[in-house]
């Protein structure tokens, strides 16, 4: 952000700046928790741990319940059991207006009849500041999130990155242990998007306040988060940095809802070796016993091409040469910019279509076109095994 | 994926989570409950009375009493003898008579025909049970002991009717020819009513959202003028126009304007408002694509009209002929003015219950009069709601091409119901300022000496004025606050439920069954808020409740319009709630409210129905004096109150449209 940035890490609530902490000791300690309505169970048995000065992102598709778990954090749908720990105070069944955080809506929520500034004023009101030192802090907010010249504009009046921004500037004014953001991003254009996740980055990351942001959108949650919990049916799949949710799922759901796959069933062969189709490939097999179904997964950026090459030999002719090579028809492809998406179709992956992202680069040097017949690879620490349920 | 289809497995141990309650929280349910108990206090509880009354039946129990007389010393008794077996000596009372209501009283001296208040004779009553009771001058007495009484004290001893419960007074109702004609009368007039109405409010709505016809603004205006007149006023242009002396009456062709004829041509006039906002709206909200749509398909005219139009505007039309239906037999004052010898059940209830103070039947009469009521209100309680969700948020508004024969045509229906509309208007105006109409039409102010005149004079207008005042304002706080729980409150589930069925409850009660209601209910010494009975405060209270349906669904349609989350927002910034709608939702929300003040001011001014049973000397209103100087014959006077009451919501139309420009210019300067 090129805008000055005058605001301290503030200290959070008043309790946590009271009590030493261990180091180790979570910010925020979640612990079995449950929310169940009449017919349905939106959060089962969730525990998480949050360290401070974290950002969080709770990511999954729609029903998933990270917006249930944010506003059970924030005391404005209470769960059914369980128990969250703030600065080491137990808030589980406190109200909302008791707890110490600050909240920004995909609405944003800004009230209308009242200014920018009022606005931002609101939650510093009241709470026994003087007239001049609450201008001030509301000139610095101003400052801060670059709206200084809006002061006196209405909501309405403002485009809605800039209401988003003043809806962020009105939740950190009180100085808020945690930040709740409840999809602050998904209402807006992609361009302003993009460049609002690196001013949100920026300013959290500036005052060290931890922070939980609900998205359903992966992109934005791999280019902000510190850790990402992926949830899904109301249980958390996997928790983990950006790259370790990308490179490891835990599950399929996790892997398919991450980026994209190639799906395929697969049987493990014999300890690092699975067979797709009627053919062998190397893969890690762990956790996995000989004989098992699995689904094997690959992603299309994973797969190398290797180019028409005259001596490719038909792999299960020569076993031993088992590199992950295989022989593959280009059948449609598809530009989009920065790559190329390419369908092909394999005969030893059972004639099922694999799609794979190639560089333009890569099409140019290697001359790839739809109707050839190009070798590809399918790296062996790429590929990855899930169980699969009969 | 099966994970769903599981069924949930909950931890075994440990109770549902309760939120602690904030401070707010407690504040919240404590004004939830101030006005849920309003509502109680001003609906449920009367109905509930008015219920129990009629199935009450009032019968004297002769075998329930006993008497002893003495010799002439005082001090002998004679043989114990029942009431029952002395009237069956004597034949004093007639079976007949022994039925009676809960105000009856039989004097004890009937059975001693030879009862003489200056003989030294002295007499004795008790029960047979614990419930049989008389009064002795004016002391209620109970039970099985005997009590003496002197001649001259005996004179004054009066017995008592049992009460019981049962459907006796509805069996009575329909086996009086007269009283069961009434159903059938109103549910004709209300059928014919409806049907009129609803085809002309369609075609001046049509006109006004599908022809380019000139004007628009001004007959939008003109046809919504009958809101603010009292019913009674087009029931005395009538007479006036078509009456024994009116102007037109050769129209008539020999038929009579009193009875038939003359309700439905008021009921179409006092209805017209409210059916044509209705189908105006429904036929608002049409989407252009479907137009398109039929031109580019080459559907004739005629073929668009009845596939796109019609079934648009089909919701809107179901719901304008229940309200129209209903308004029309539940109103009470233009059949009492132009009905005649012609039985409607409102006017029944009046009857009953002002002319022969028969209670128990008058809430008979008001349980029958609520059940087209409240089945009207389902049905169009459902019908609001499926044509929300015919409102599409990508709907393209309709615009009309001029079409020189279509605008011509709906322009002059438009003048010639608007020339009905004034001409009524008129008429009372011109009656109300000449000296006898048809014959001596030079100029008086005679007919405005109101207080020369039965029916309560100035003090009547004044009267109104300040109840139509604090209607307004102790309304607007009232349903406002009401709607605001219903809407934002968390949790208390059950108890919004609660109070939104109440809140919507009085739109299914006609206002003479709330009258009525109110009667038994406030007017019984026994209820410690007796004291409001015959005050201004009742007739406020009675007001408030009878309107408090519309007023309510305004308020929260504004309110649902508020984002949802500004009261977390609030939560987290840790403000009290009360600053949140302080600053923010009453302002946001100050044109609603202006509304449902102007809403409740207008018929506050305007209606008889519930207040006419609750007025006293001290609070006489000019609606109810309009109702009483034609009921007297002063026909000319009730036009001039009439009128007055007209220019009075005028102006006040006029006020509340420079306040609200005023006050939204400083408040809205958002928008």
């Amino acid at each position: 952000m090129r805008h000055a940035m005058s605001i301290e890490p503030t200290p959070t609530g008043s309790l946590a700046a009271d009590q030493p902490m261990a180091a180790t000791a979570p910010y925020l300690e979640i612990t079995g928790l449950w929310k169940s309505y009449a017919d349905f169970v939106a959060l089962r048995d969730i525990s998480l741990s949050i360290d401070k000065g974290e950002f969080i992102c709770f990511l999954g598709p729609s029903g998933c319940g990270k917006t249930t778990l944010l506003r059970a954090i924030a005391g404005l749908d209470l769960q059914s059991h369980g128990k969250i720990e703030q600065a080491g105070r137990n808030i589980s069944t406190l109200p909302a207006s008791r707890r110490d955080y600050g909240i920004v809506f995909q609405s944003y929520a800004l009230f209308p009849n009242l200014t920018i500034e009022q606005n931002i004023a609101f939650g510093l009101e009241n709470a026994g500041r003087s007239k001049t030192e609450i201008a001030a802090r509301v000139a610095e907010l101003l400052d801060t999130v670059g709206l200084a010249a809006q002061s006196k504009k209405y909501p309405a009046q403002l485009s809605g990155g800039q209401q988003q921004r003043i809806a962020l500037a009105r939740a950190i004014a009180i100085s808020p242990g945690l930040l709740l953001l409840d999809e602050p991003l998904s209402a807006l254009d992609a361009k302003v998007r993009v460049h609002l996740r690196h001013e949100i980055k920026a300013l959290q990351r500036k005052l060290g306040v931890t922070t939980i942001m609900v998205t359903h959108d992966q992109e934005e949650a791999l280019a902000m988060a510190d850790r990402i919990v992926v949830m899904n049916h109301g249980v958390i799949e996997q928790v983990g940095s950006p790259t370790e949710i990308y490179r490891h799922p835990a599950t399929l759901f996790v892997a398919d809802f991450i980026g994209e796959t190639n799906q395929f069933p697969a049987r493990v062969l014999a300890d690092g070796e699975i067979g797709i189709g009627h053919s062998a490939f190397r893969c890690a097999t762990e956790d996995f016993s000989a004989g098992q179904a699995a689904t094997a997964v690959v992603r299309p950026v994973d797969i190398i091409p290797h180019g028409a090459d005259a001596h490719a030999v038909n792999a299960v002719d020569r076993p031993a040469t088992l590199q992950n090579l295989i022989d593959a028809e280009v059948r449609e492809m598809e530009f989009l910019g920065m790559f190329w998406r390419t369908r092909l179709t394999a005969p030893r992956l059972g004639d099922r279509t694999l799609v794979a992202d190639f560089s333009v680069n890569a099409v140019r040097r290697l001359s790839i076109q739809t109707g050839g017949v190009i070798q590809v690879e399918i790296p062996r620490e790429r590929l990855l095994l899930f169980p699969r349920s009969a | 994926m099966n994970m769903v289809l599981e069924a949930p497995h909950l931890p075994l141990i440990g109770k549902r989570l309760r939120q602690e309650a904030s401070r707010d929280d407690r504040i919240k349910l404590g004004f939830m409950a101030v006005i849920g108990f309003y509502l109680i206090i001003a609906l449920g509880a009367p109905l509930f009375v008015m219920l129990s009354k009629s199935f009450s039946t009032y019968r004297f129990d002769l075998a329930a009493f006993e008497f002893q007389v003495s010799d002439e010393t005082g001090a002998n008794w004679g043989p114990v003898v029942s009431a029952e077996a002395l009237n069956r000596e004597l034949g004093a009372v007639a079976d007949g008579e022994l039925s009676t209501n809960s105000d009856g009283r039989l004097a004890a001296t009937k059975f001693f025909p030879e009862f003489s208040f200056r003989s030294p004779v002295h007499y004795r009553i008790r029960g047979t049970t614990n419930e049989a009771a008389f009064l002795a001058g004016s002391t209620l007495e109970k039970g099985t002991e005997w009590r003496d009484y002197d001649s001259s004290e005996f004179r004054r001893v009066v017995l008592r009717p049992e009460r019981s419960l049962g459907v006796a007074n509805f069996v009575t109702y329909f086996s009086t020819p007269a009283l069961a004609q009434s159903i059938r009368n109103s549910v004709l007039m209300a059928a014919i009513s409806t049907v009129f109405t609803v085809a002309i409010a369609f075609a001046l709505a049509f006109g006004l959202t599908r022809s380019c016809m000139p004007l628009k603004g001004l007959f939008r205006g003109i046809l919504t003028i009958p809101i603010l007149v009292p019913s009674l006023l087009p029931g005395i242009a009538l007479v006036y126009l078509f009456g024994t002396q009116g102007v037109f009456k050769d129209w008539l062709l020999g038929y009579s304007i009193y009875g038939p004829i003359g309700i439905v041509i008021g009921s179409i006039f006092f209805t017209l408002p409210h059916a044509f906002l209705i189908i105006l709206t429904a036929l608002s909200v049409a989407d252009a694509r479907h137009y398109e749509a039929a031109a580019s398909l080459k559907a004739s005219k005629w073929r668009t009209f009845k596939t796109v139009t019609v079934p648009g505007a089909r919701f809107g039309l179901v719901s304008a002929a229940f309200v129209v239906f209903t308004l029309v037999i539940t109103d009470f004052g233009l059949p009492k003015v132009i009905g005649g010898q012609y039985g409607m059940l409102a006017v029944d209830i009046y009857k009953q219950v002002i002319g022969q103070q028969n209670f128990e039947m008058g809430a008979v009469v008001s349980v029958i009069l609520l059940v087209p009521a409240i089945l009207a209100f389902a049905v169009d309680r459902r019908m609001q709601k499926r044509q929300v969700a015919l409102l599409s948020a990508r709907a393209v508004p309709y615009a009309p091409k001029p079409n020189a024969r279509t605008d011509a045509l709906c322009f002059s229906f438009a003048c010639l119901v608007s020339l009905f509309i004034l001409g009524m208007i008129a008429m009372c105006q011109i009656a109300a300022v000449v000296k006898f109409w048809p014959y001596d039409l030079s100029l008086t102010t005679k007919n405005f000496a109101f207080d020369l005149m039965d029916g309560g004079g100035w003090a009547a207008y004044g009267n109104s004025i300040r109840l139509a005042m604090l209607t307004a304002l102790f309304g607007s706080i009232i349903v406002f606050a009401g709607a605001y729980m219903v809407e934002k409150a968390d949790g208390f589930r059950v108890g919004r439920g609660i109070f939104h069925f109440l809140a919507m409850m009085p739109m299914a009660v006609p206002g003479m069954v709330l009258g009525l209601a109110y009667i038994f209910f406030f007017n019984n010494p026994a209820n410690p808020l007796n004291a409001i009975y015959g005050t201004m405060t009742i007739l406020v209270v009675s007001t408030v409740t009878h309107f408090y349906t519309v007023a309510h669904l305004t308020a929260l349609t504004a309110l649902k319009q508020m984002d949802p989350e500004f009261e977390s927002v609030a939560a987290s910034l840790k403000q009290p709630f009360h600053r949140l709608f302080f600053r923010v939702t009453v302002p946001v929300c100050l044109p609603a409210i202006l509304n449902i003040a102007i809403y409740l001011f207008v018929n506050a001014m305007t209606t008889v129905s519930a207040v006419v049973f609750l007025y006293s000397t001290d609070t006489k209103l000019a609606s109810v004096a309009v109702l009483n100087m034609d009921d007297a014959g002063d026909i000319a006077p009730a036009a001039a109150m009439g009128i007055m009451i007209f220019y009075t919501n005028v102006a006040a139309k006029l006020i509340h449209a420079l306040i609200a420009r005023g006050l939204l210019k400083r408040t809205q300067a958002w928008r």
